[in-house]
């Protein structure tokens, strides 16, 4: 079983920043507005509590946890 | 700010109805056990008592339109996230069946909108030219901005001394600076443009629409061009040279974004402004904790973005055939959201009718949700935050100047605030 990872699909993503404002230490915006997972967290911050929130915050499924 | 045509909210504001529906808000239902929509709230912050039986049935029903038409309502929040992430759901105006809560907005839909008007592929390709404009770091970067802003109308208002009407000396200037300064648009031409979004938005009739876009057309089309020879560091200057996917936008694109930006960066912000404190002066508990500092005024914004939903009414059809919740939506049939019924749904909100800091209310609909969800949310945000915190902190005595009956709050069929505001500290 691989480790849980956190993704963004920036292809997806509409640049609410939903994810970034749920959970602030995790996600991140880059220079162009689209979001990311702030570097060393994909993994690390999978568990965090405010994560799943962030998947369901998006409004569009642009966030997910793959591995499981 | 909401800025944004984006914003499901300025689909209520470009769409939303006028004052002759107003006059005749309970129009003959072709099916008598229907409930007609929109309907005007009584208090200005709770949805229509009207709608009671819609809650009761949801989280699927059906309401009727000014012109005696059925379309599907949707009132039950994780319906309503389903559905309006789906595809098979469009915000094309100008597909078949697409439905227009009033008479005015039925005569104008042959006009293509921007951003909320369009589907995917179209819709993506114009966000994406927008999305770099609104980030979290730019809006962060706009807040000393708005704070000047709001200091500078709190000041002139402490200056003249009460009473003050404060949509006009505060609630609808706070985001027309914010936007002209974001957009690029000089604001010494805002009654101009004030009086063409509201008209837009508001008619009366589908002529005053029609004549407001091509005066706003024209006037952002020579601002356009004055840009482009003389370049400014605004929004607009920004995507007259941001290269997407298809290239720069051209002039008339240009001009649509300006149009959205511009319109929906000033009415719906203005409301929340309005009918926020309002709600807070009628809630003196809740307003005593946000001054002691019980809450953060970010929690209490978003608490207030759900219980007062003020773009009361998205609106799809039916791309195709749609099994849910027990029915079908067919193809060519309308959708409309219940923002209001939505966030007050308790299977997702305890107490749905309590402002109530204490929850976390950061999922409701009230910006819409899948890919139109607002661009202009967080500015939105910040503008609230700022503006709302400022106004309880400078004035510990803000009251109501005028009995509650007699202050006036806007019609059904656009975006929810209020007319006038009278205070006094």
């Amino acid at each position: 079983m691989s480790a849980v990872r956190i993704e963004v699909d920036k292809e997806r993503c509409v640049g609410a920043g939903m994810c970034a404002l749920t959970a602030p230490d995790v996600f991140t915006q880059d220079d162009d507005g689209f979001s990311e997972v702030l570097p060393g967290r994909a993994e690390a911050a999978a568990e965090h509590p405010m994560v799943k929130e962030a998947v369901r915050a998006c409004p569009v499924s642009a966030v997910s946890l793959t591995g499981t | 700010m909401r800025i944004i045509e984006y914003c499901e909210a300025i689909r209520s504001m470009t769409e939303s109805t006028t004052e002759t529906a107003r006059q005749d808000p309970h129009p003959i239902a072709s099916d008598p056990a229907s409930v007609s929509f929109p309907q005007d709230r009584g208090c200005p912050y709770h949805p229509p008592t009207a709608y009671a039986p819609l809650r009761a049935a949801g989280p699927l029903g059906r309401v009727t339109f000014f012109d005696g038409r059925s379309v599907w309502v949707v009132t039950g929040h994780a319906l309503a996230r389903d559905l309006l992430a789906d595809p098979r759901l469009s915000s094309n105006r100008q597909r078949p069946g697409f439905p227009f809560p009033t008479e005015r907005l039925a005569k104008v839909r042959a006009r293509r909108v921007a951003l909320l008007g369009v589907d995917d592929p179209e819709h993506n390709a114009q966000r994406r030219l927008l999305i770099p404009s609104f980030s979290l770091k730019r809006i962060a970067a706009l807040r000393p901005r708005i704070q000047e802003t709001v200091d500078r109308l709190l000041d002139a208002m402490e200056r003249q001394g009460p009473p003050a009407e404060l949509v006009s000396a505060f609630a609808l200037p706070v985001p027309s600076m914010v936007i002209c300064a974001l957009l690029g648009v000089p604001y010494a031409d805002h009654e101009f443009f004030e009086e063409c979004s509201r008209r837009l938005l508001r008619g009366p009739g589908a002529d005053d629409v029609e004549r407001a876009r091509v005066e706003l057309d024209a006037y952002l089309g020579a601002l356009i061009d004055r840009k482009r020879r003389d370049p400014g560091d605004g929004l607009l200057d920004e995507l007259i040279h941001r290269d997407g996917p298809d290239g720069p936008p051209d002039r008339e694109e240009l001009i649509a974004f300006a149009v959205i930006l511009l319109v929906a960066g000033h009415e719906t912000t203005a409301n929340m402004i309005s009918l926020g404190t309002y709600t807070l002066l009628r809630h003196p508990g809740q307003l005593a904790a946000l001054r002691a500092g019980d809450t953060t005024t970010a929690v209490a914004v978003e608490e207030l973005l759900r219980f007062l939903s003020i773009a009361d009414g998205l609106l799809r059809v039916a791309k195709e055939d749609v099994e849910v919740a027990g029915s079908t939506i067919r193809a060519g049939e309308g959708v409309v959201f219940s923002t209001s019924l939505i966030n007050r749904d308790g299977d997702a909100f305890a107490a749905p009718e309590t402002l109530d800091w204490d929850r976390s209310a950061r999922h409701h609909l009230a910006f819409g949700f899948g890919v139109h969800q607002c661009l202009g949310q967080n500015l939105a945000r910040a503008e609230l935050e700022i503006a709302l915190r400022t106004l309880v902190e400078r004035f510990p005595g803000l009251r109501l100047a005028a009995p509650v009956e007699e202050i006036p709050h806007k019609p059904g069929d656009t975006i929810q605030g209020m007319l006038e505001l009278p205070v006094a500290w």
